[in-house]
């Protein structure tokens, strides 16, 4: 279950480890049997820390979701609410508690674990519903950084940017900064922060001042990551508005990747063995797990979607070539040899099975016409073409009333690659937009022109080229099947954030001051002074370690560029990712858009 | 318009760019296949079932906290029953979880052991190796412990708070103390205590000095928007507003002055890191257009990117929750006398006239409906109303169900096309959309011929003759009237491609005629059928010696 965590240069396991035995002190406070009431959002998360076996051995005996109305009426002695801090479910809790049966015996004790953070606000708001003395146990459990996989950490905040540039609420920027804390118990105090951005600024000085505040935290455990690179998602806007084309990004793109789970369509998974010809299709849809784990995904999932049908071919041969061996097999001691290598080998067919029919349903989508159309544009936008018009394609789609979501992906990626858009064209989309799909969604533009994804072009002056040019943003020449640059995640656009994380390794940031200066926010340097003694002496040809936060969110097509870097032979700099949230295009607007539904109470 | 398929293609090949395609389009496909083919003939060889991590059929594994969670709710609530309606609806979701035919878990099969089907999973084996020694104590920092007097200073009040220790913020009765306090939060960027303290200033202020005080403190106001809006405060928050709205009304056109911005960005950056305080008109001035290459203030965040909503905004947000469009109609008509910005007031405006005009259109139709004396909705029974639909689908539905109304008539179409400008363009995809839909091939011919002076017709298409086919051929019409608009696609290429697509065969001979050329006539003759008209316009054209070939 966690073996891939500890498969990356630094071992995550111990984070992972750190989390359980806090949930197991929790729960060993709340004495006898317990039933654990859920925020649903949670366990997704939790699930990647714990499962419901750890849960069982420390005597919860029933699990329910979060919902109005009377708790169901399991026999336990402790109730314990796992919640994030808001107040609408606080409302729910408190229907809960007020609906509990006083008379029966033996009463039922009532908890709340607050993931990440106790909050004053929910606990005021409990208060005056007359509720907050019903709780024995008022916790918090600090789920601040979950480990995803061998290198990647992410908070799973998925309204961070939203706070953070339209609510101007830094909260989850603390939270980064204290996960940040708990990190670096855990491996070392990390001597060189670099970033760039605002809330990069922010969540640096929240380090320093809270290791100012503990003095106790000064640790003696030998540092693991060399440097710190925090970069704010307004630096880079761009990105995650264009299509991820590589295997990952693009089951992402389309089917969206939950917590390292992915829903499918059933119909290419249905098992086909003779004789059951007439059974019914299942109708629900397939869940994998998709992490490191599994050998064949970890070898594809970053790859440029184009380069997956050979890899799957070579892997296809191969495997029925072992199975061919069978015939072979001769002696009693060859069958044996052959029979214990059946579990292996049987599994390497299933991946291959379920890989190839994912290749499948995104290759439907990748060869429509439609595709095609909204790549050509995006690829026009970046690499500078006509960005300062009204876009054919764009008008078209929004005569056939294409998902909203898309238009405005479009819409925006035109205004950043234009450094804005002349007020005319800006007022004739929004127009359009407004026309097609209802007046209400100024709100929604609005909110996109208050993030900067979407606004007039204010000085006249184009920064865009500039920046595409200096930190080669459009690459010509870019290979696809055995790529020799970043670009290759973008079909031929390198994405910015990493381009940034790049130079910073080598040549450094003094380089491209100009640049740096035209994108948005402060870029600064900061050093932690180490004990004498963990001052780390390099071994020849060791490479760097370099822990990248993305405040505000991460596409896995970045993830996959990082890792490109890491494995460059002559890079010198092993990546480590950590964010926010694990976002693509499509998630990101999602969450910038006005909730147009009247809330449900 | 946008670029013919074919010149696309050519483009993509000779210039720069690259398309997203496969370099070799059946080698890809036929790659996917050969796997494909692989491991369908596996399966006969391995019975797949046995020894393997269990998994639900949502394809969690067994054991999981979410599977868990509908495992152990399934169980108990069947001995619920009759007790609790709500419940069981609830409950009822369950009823197709027991099927857990049993499939793979990826990981599971990697590793290539047997795994037992049962709870424990890897991780927990792991939980006992030496992992566990080297993590350390990360929970209480020691200073939790230190000392308990109650005599905490603003900063310590604050940090303690941070720790989620509860604290009584009653001794801080001086205005100046509370500000400190306050400040002391907002240094501290966790919005949970900020909250706190505004909650307690909220309190123990008066109305005026709280706005006041918060108007120079941008980042504590964002809270209390924000914290308002989620308690539903809608009172206590428009009051806010408009106490920060009255000091300012000059601001609200300001938005758009851009040699304003550049002057209050130097004021901000020349002020420092903490103490960069703009006046809130100012901030205002700047808030929505904080730039994204360069024009942003570099230090002063938190005032300059605290966009605040505007007052305008936050009410017309209102009309959301008014189910009633009697009263959501009333509400918008209230909204077009505040100060929005030029542009957003004629949208507003607009939206407000669009639910006036549904709110009769619909009457009137839901009265023809039930009357049942129009054909027309006799014919194709409304699916929905209309009311609060976008302009341009209520524009495809008065196109549909009004379109020869006169113009006076607030349902007929030109009427919504002159009331709303809607753009040429829009108005004849939507009518084309709509009279094909219905087969009404005269009024499509109609939407695109022009008559001149002279009296002479003309066709003519603002959205170009190659989508009029595409949308034509999306509703199924025939191909006699398909023809006739393929044959006025101005790209010649394009135009070939269309009717080769559609079967317009006339068009496709006709344009090879024109081209001279012999060798893809000659080519064409197999896809007709034999011994039809075209085949015999085909060979005619073939015979005539008037015609200079070209090949």
């Amino acid at each position: 279950m966690a073996a891939h965590l500890s498969s990356g240069r630094v071992n995550l396991t111990a984070l992972r480890e750190a989390g359980r035995r806090e949930l197991r002190e929790f729960l060993d406070k709340c004495a006898g049997s317990k039933a654990i009431v859920w925020d649903e959002y949670l366990t997704g998360p939790f699930g990647l820390i714990a499962q419901y076996s750890l849960l069982k051995e420390h005597e919860v005996e029933k699990m329910f979701t979060l919902k109005p109305g009377r708790l169901p009426q399991a026999d336990v002695k402790n109730i314990i609410f796992f919640v994030r801090p808001k107040l609408e479910l606080m409302d729910i809790i408190t229907d809960n508690v007020l609906r509990e049966d006083r008379g029966r015996s033996p009463q039922r004790d009532f908890h709340i674990l607050f993931v990440p953070r106790r909050s004053l606000l929910c606990e005021q708001w409990l208060k005056e519903q007359g509720v907050l003395g019903s709780f024995i146990h008022r916790e918090q459990y600090s789920l601040d950084l979950i480990p995803f996989d061998g290198d990647l950490l992410s908070m799973e905040s998925e309204s961070a940017f939203k706070e953070c540039y339209l609510e101007s609420d830094q909260t989850s920027l603390y939270h980064a900064a204290k996960g940040l804390m708990t990190l670096q118990a855990l491996y070392g105090t990390i001597p060189q922060i670099f970033g760039k951005g605002e809330c990069a600024r922010h969540v640096a000085n929240m380090m320093i001042r809270m290791k100012r505040e503990f003095p106790g935290s000064q640790n003696s455990i030998f540092p693991v990551f060399d440097t710190l690179l925090l970069l704010d998602r307004n630096v880079d806007l761009l990105t995650p508005l264009a299509t991820q084309l590589t295997y990952e990004g693009l089951i992402d793109e389309i089917y969206g990747i939950q917590n390292t789970y992915v829903k499918l369509p059933p119909e290419k998974f249905a098992p086909k063995k003779q004789g059951e010809g007439g059974k019914d299709l299942p109708t629900e849809p397939k869940k994998l797990q998709l992490n490191s784990a599994e050998e064949l995904y970890a070898e594809i999932r970053d790859k440029n979607f184009n380069a997956v049908g050979s890899v799957l071919s070579k892997k296809a041969k191969i495997i029925s070539a072992a199975f061919e061996e069978r015939h072979h097999a001769k002696t009693v001691g060859e069958i044996k040899q052959f029979v214990s290598q059946l579990p292996h080998m049987q599994a390497a067919r299933s991946s291959l099975a379920n890989h190839t029919s994912i290749a499948e349903l995104i290759k439907d989508i990748t060869t429509s016409e439609d595709f095609f159309d909204n790549l050509t544009v995006e690829q026009e936008f970046m690499s500078g073409i006509d960005t300062d018009k009204v876009n054919n394609y764009i008008e078209d789609c929004i005569a056939q009333k294409h998902p909203l979501i898309k238009i405005l992906r479009l819409v925006c990626l035109q205004s950043i690659c234009n450094s804005g858009l002349k007020q005319k064209v800006l007022d004739y989309y929004k127009r359009e937009i407004l026309q097609t799909y209802g007046y209400e969604h100024i709100l929604t533009l609005n909110n996109l022109e208050k993030a900067g994804l979407l606004k007039p072009q204010t000085s006249g002056r184009n920064n865009y080229p500039t920046i595409r040019k200096t930190l080669r943003l459009w690459m010509d020449d870019v290979n696809e099947q055995n790529p020799n640059d970043i670009s290759y995640v973008y079909s031929g656009y390198a994405p910015l954030s990493v381009r940034l994380a790049q130079l910073l390794a080598r040549p450094g940031w003094r380089s491209i001051e100009e640049v740096l200066k035209m994108l948005p926010g402060p870029h600064f340097e900061e050093r932690q002074q180490l004990p004498t003694g963990l001052q780390k002496k390099r071994q020849h040809g060791e490479n760097r370690v370099t822990l990248v936060f993305f405040l505000g969110g991460v596409t896995y097509a970045e993830i996959a560029a990082l890792r490109f870097l890491s494995q460059m032979e002559d890079g010198g700099t092993e990546y480590v990712i950590a964010t926010t949230k694990l976002i693509n295009g499509t998630s990101w607007i999602k969450s910038l858009m006005e909730k147009l539904e009247p809330a449900p109470f | 318009m946008s670029r013919a398929r074919a010149d696309e293609e050519e483009y993509w090949h000779s210039s720069k760019f690259r398309a997203f395609t496969f370099d070799d389009e059946d080698d890809e496909l036929s790659q996917l296949k050969e796997s494909k083919r692989a491991v369908n003939s596996l399966r006969d060889i391995v019975d797949d079932d046995d020894d393997l991590e269990r998994v639900s059929w949502s394809g969690e594994p067994v054991g999981s906290i979410s599977w868990s969670i509908k495992e152990t709710a399934s169980s108990s609530t069947s001995s619920l029953e009759g007790h609790d309606s709500s419940l069981q609806k609830g409950s009822s979701s369950y009823a197709a979880f027991p099927k857990q035919a049993s499939s793979y878990s990826l990981s599971s099969l990697f590793k290539g052991r047997n795994k037992l089907p049962s709870f424990q999973s890897l991780s927990d084996a792991l939980s006992d190796t030496g992992v566990k020694n080297y993590a350390p104590e990360l929970r209480r920092p020691r200073a939790e412990y230190k000392d308990y007097s109650s005599d905490w200073s603003p900063k310590d009040t604050v940090i303690r708070m941070q720790r989620g220790k509860v604290c009584s913020l009653e001794r801080f009765r001086s205005l100046q103390d509370k500000l400190v306090l306050l400040d002391e939060a907002v240094a501290g960027h966790d919005g949970n205590v900020i909250t706190a303290v505004l909650i307690f200033l909220k309190r123990t202020l008066r109305r005026e000095i709280l706005f006041r005080e918060l108007e120079v403190r941008q980042v504590a106001l964002c809270h209390l928007i924000h914290f308002l809006k989620e308690t539903g405060e809608q009172k206590f928050l428009l009051d806010l507003l408009r106490f920060l709205d009255r000091t300012e009304e000059v601001a609200v056109s300001i938005p758009r002055r851009r040699s304003s911005l550049f002057s209050v960005k130097r004021e901000c950056s020349g002020q420092g890191d903490v103490g960069c305080r703009v006046s809130s008109s100012q901030a205002r001035a700047l808030h929505p257009h904080f730039s994204l290459w360069g024009l942003v203030p570099s230090k002063s965040m938190r005032t300059d990117c605290a966009p605040f909503p505007s007052l305008q905004l936050s009410q017309y947000r209102e009309h959301l929750n008014i189910q009633d469009v009697e009263k959501r109609r009333e509400f918008l008509k209230g909204c077009i006398g505040l100060p929005f910005s030029a542009e957003d007031t004629s949208h507003i405006q607009d939206h407000y006239t669009l639910l006036e005009r549904q709110i009769i259109i619909e009457a009137n139709d839901r009265h023809l409906e039930t009357a049942g004396q129009s054909e027309i909705f006799r014919k194709y029974p409304r699916k929905a109303s209309i009311l609060n639909m976008p302009l341009v689908t209520t524009l495809f539905y008065s196109c549909f169900y009004h379109y020869t109304e006169a113009e006076g008539m607030f349902s007929s179409p030109t009427n919504l096309k002159k009331t709303f400008k809607i753009p040429d363009k829009q108005y004849v995809l939507t009518a084309l959309a709509a009279r094909a839909k219905l087969r009404a091939w005269d009024d499509v011919d109609a939407l695109f011929t022009t008559k001149n002076w002279l009296g002479y017709t003309k066709k003519k298409a603002p959205i170009g003759f190659h989508r009029v086919v595409e949308i034509l051929q999306r509703n199924n019409a025939p191909v006699q009237v398909l023809q006739e608009y393929v044959r006025l696609v101005e790209d010649v290429e394009t135009r070939l491609n269309l009717a080769t697509k559609y079967k317009c065969h006339d068009v496709v001979i006709e344009t090879y005629r024109d081209l001279k050329d012999r060798v893809q006539l000659t080519a064409y003759k197999c896809k007709v059928e034999r011994g039809s008209a075209e085949e015999e316009k085909i060979n005619s054209i073939l015979n005539n010696m008037q015609i200079r070939w070209k090949n």
